[in-house]
């Protein structure tokens, strides 16, 4: 083949050779310049790739750490105990605390300005921390409590510009001045922020935390896989390997093809008109009877939703088995149940795999038609079962994306990059999958 | 259409005798009232240009066709006597009784062992994890693979060469003791030297096994075949010995194609 590739092209007239370097040149350069498009193409969503994680991560990297005050604190007093620790109000102590932190502080309107510097929240944390140390009780401790959103800002130099005047802040001169002070005495502390990954919502943007939403999407996805997974899978074996083709599968066939197109919003209006409310038929109510703002409705409605991609994503897999492979099973006796899951299934598991994380990836970071069935609401707790009201993280980001705290913008940012990493994690592993059982035949 | 008559080894009654048989897709008929008797023990050769329903009549031994959802079959198959397209046949038990052999080696993507014992397997022939190594072990003798792989059989059978997968597609049908093979066109896939060594694998199998082989190479029917069936446009123009046919063919279309005028 190379000498054919090397020899000069023997032209009978010179006209035609012209002609033809012409066409050679204008093919190559039209190829050259495809060539370029699709770079430019390829590189301007690179860089709009960056900027996202750029703005995301940069944003993020603050709310991982936060700034804790070294407070004294006296757990001397007779009415605490080991019985009572865990229900006791540590208020006082913790005020006191402060106050002993920052000695010399007169005048109620100051004072108050004080305690603001450490969290609300601090007092919870010292019970839960005195709770797991009973040891303490009836000592004096040095104990490192979280300080308030404005403060932990104001030290990370997130406050914006203080040098406006005093009025316009949310940091007034002497807030700084303690602040600074205690900063040089070296009593504050930057650490990881533990709170935001196991504590749930708050109103506090230093005392809410992501745990609550990711175990409530976790309970939530786990549903829509027990749910939509066998049912899907089931339906796409059905439909290739057992179903007559007729009008009527053909049908299935095209509205399986359109729910997957379905606004998902229609499917959250589904499961408010169906799971929550029923339909009313005379005496009779369809449906109904699911708890609002839980994960086994939030769940079920997402496996509604999901169903079609994992039913088309298996049926792919399974058109994709040659056709050979069930009739050597066929042709040595196998029934057609036995073919189909001795043989075909396994060979299409990969592609149900990936197509069934795909639609899982998708499912998570599916927002609208949980807003619908109530996981939008505001939930302190971390919910302990299937149908305890939870929330989602794609719906955590919204509604902190709402909320006007400076704080929260830090938050957002972090539980994006968290939904983000669960999101490659899952399509690292459809990947790998992927790439894992790839056969060829 | 009685084979007998020009058959070179007398046998009474044959193996697989069909009568009338019809086949149809959807509206288009592909075999048009065929009359066939096979003997035991013998190959015997289905010949004729390709598209002239050799496959689908091939198809029907077994019921293969069966799995065509818009394919009808008409018309009697028996074999032993029985039709096996009566209603209280089992269709399972049929197929391991008569094995096919198809055109494109389709070894299952597992071991060679697996391979092997997964008819035996599922029709519960091996008593114990031994008897199921003896049956291997012998089916691979018999399709004469068995020097070749026995010890790589924990590897996937389709890391063999072609010719290899063939017979280990032949090894597998011999695993759950058919008494007839179907083989369509097996060797049109596989190289000279590969399909030499299939054409004296079916020599040999013939003592033991009653042999149908779709092929479009005359040679090869010459070579391997005792009787032969020329197809040509879904119905059979002759029926006879082999060597009879392609040495004094009394169809006119019959001669063409073995002069090589149709094909
Ligand atoms: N699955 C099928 N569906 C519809 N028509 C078919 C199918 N298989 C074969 N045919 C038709 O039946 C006729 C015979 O085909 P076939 O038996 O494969 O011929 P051969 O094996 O002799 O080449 C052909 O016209 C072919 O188009
Ligand atoms: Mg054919």
């Amino acid at each position: 083949m190379t000498d054919i590739s090397q020899s000069p092209v023997v032209a009978k007239k010179p006209s035609v050779d012209e002609a033809r370097k012409k066409r050679t040149a204008k093919r190559y350069a039209a190829e050259k310049r495809f060539e370029y498009i699709g770079l430019g193409a390829v590189l301007s969503a690179g860089l709009f790739l960056v900027i996202l994680l750029w703005t995301i991560v940069g944003n993020a990297l603050p709310a991982l750490t936060y700034n804790y005050l070294k407070v004294p604190i006296d757990l001397t007093s007779e009415k605490l105990t080991e019985e009572n620790a865990a229900t006791f109000d540590y208020r006082k102590i913790v005020r006191n605390g402060i106050y002993e932190a920052v000695p010399g502080v007169k005048g109620r309107k100051d004072r108050k300005k004080l305690r603001g510097l450490v969290s609300s929240g601090a007092a919870i944390e010292l019970r839960s921390e005195v709770s797991a140390n009973p040891q303490w009780i009836g000592t004096k401790q040095e104990i490192y409590l979280p300080l308030s959103d404005t403060a932990d800002l104001y030290l990370k130099n997130l406050m914006g510009d203080i040098t406006r005047p005093e009025s316009e802040r949310k940091f007034s001169d002497i807030e700084i001045k303690w602040s600074d002070q205690l900063k040089q005495q070296g009593k504050i502390d930057t650490r990881f922020n533990s709170i935001f990954f196991t504590h749930g919502a708050s109103r506090e943007p230093e005392m809410a935390g992501i745990w609550g939403a990711v175990v409530g999407s976790f309970m939530t996805l786990l549903v829509t896989l027990v749910l939509s997974v066998p049912v899907g899978v089931g339906a796409a074996i059905y439909l290739e390997e057992f179903a007559p083709k007729n009008r009527l599968t053909g049908f299935i066939e095209i509205n399986i093809n359109n729910l997957a197109a379905v606004p998902s919003i229609v499917f959250g209006l589904l499961g408010l008109g169906f799971f929550l409310n029923g339909v009313h038929l005379g005496w009779f109510t369809l449906g109904g009877g699911f708890p609002r703002s839980a994960a086994i409705t939030g769940g079920t409605v997402l496996a509604l939703m999901t169903l079609p991609t994992v039913i088309i994503a298996s049926r792919a897999a399974i058109k994709s088995v040659p056709p050979s492979i069930r009739e050597a099973a066929l042709g040595i006796g196998a029934s057609k149940t036995q073919a189909t899951f001795h043989h075909v299934l396994p060979l299409a598991m990969p592609g149900i795999l990936t197509g069934t994380i795909i639609g899982m990836a998708g499912a998570l970071g599916e927002t609208a038609p949980l807003l619908l069935i109530g996981m939008v609401a505001f939930i302190v707790d971390i919910p302990g079962g299937f149908t305890d009201p939870a929330t989602v993280l794609p719906v955590q980001i919204f509604m902190w994306a709402d909320f006007p705290e400076i704080g929260f913008q830090q938050k957002t940012a972090a539980a994006i990059l968290i939904l983000l990493c669960f999101l490659i994690a899952m399509n690292a592993i459809a990947v790998w999958l992927r790439n894992k059982f790839e056969r060829r035949w | 259409m009685s084979a007998t008559k020009t058959s070179t080894v007398e046998t009474t009654t044959p193996k697989i005798s069909c009568s009338d048989v019809h086949v149809f897709y959807a509206d288009k008929e592909a075999i048009k009232g065929v009359d066939l008797n096979i003997k035991e023990k013998q190959v015997t050769a289905l010949i004729g240009p390709s598209g002239c329903g050799k496959s689908t009549f091939l198809r029907c031994i077994n019921r293969m066709n069966d799995t065509i959802d818009i394919c009808r079959v008409t018309g009697n198959i028996d074999i032993d006597g029985q039709d096996i397209y009566a209603p209280e046949v089992n269709v399972v038990d049929l197929r391991a009784d008569v094995g096919m052999v198809f055109q494109k080696p389709n070894p299952f993507p597992k071991s060679i062992f697996e391979n092997v014992a997964y008819g035996p397997r599922i029709h519960g022939l091996a008593n114990g994890k031994a008897d199921m190594a003896d049956i291997v072990e012998k089916s691979l003798r018999r399709a004469g693979l068995w020097e070749e792989v026995k010890d790589r059989l924990d590897q996937p059978g389709t890391g063999l060469s072609g010719g290899q997968q063939q017979r280990l597609c032949i090894a597998r049908a011999i695993a759950v003791s058919p008494s007839v093979i179907l083989m369509d066109e097996p060797c049109s896939a596989l190289d000279p030297i590969a399909t030499s060594i299939v054409e004296e694998l079916i020599d040999e199998l013939r003592q033991n096994y009653t042999i149908v082989i779709v092929t479009h190479s005359m040679q090869q029917a010459a070579r391997v075949s005792q009787d032969t069936a020329f197809f040509h446009l879904g119905e059979i123009v002759e029926t006879g010995a082999t060597e009879d046919i392609f040495t004094n063919p009394k169809d006119p279309r019959t001669e063409s194609y073995i002069t090589g005028r149709i094909g």
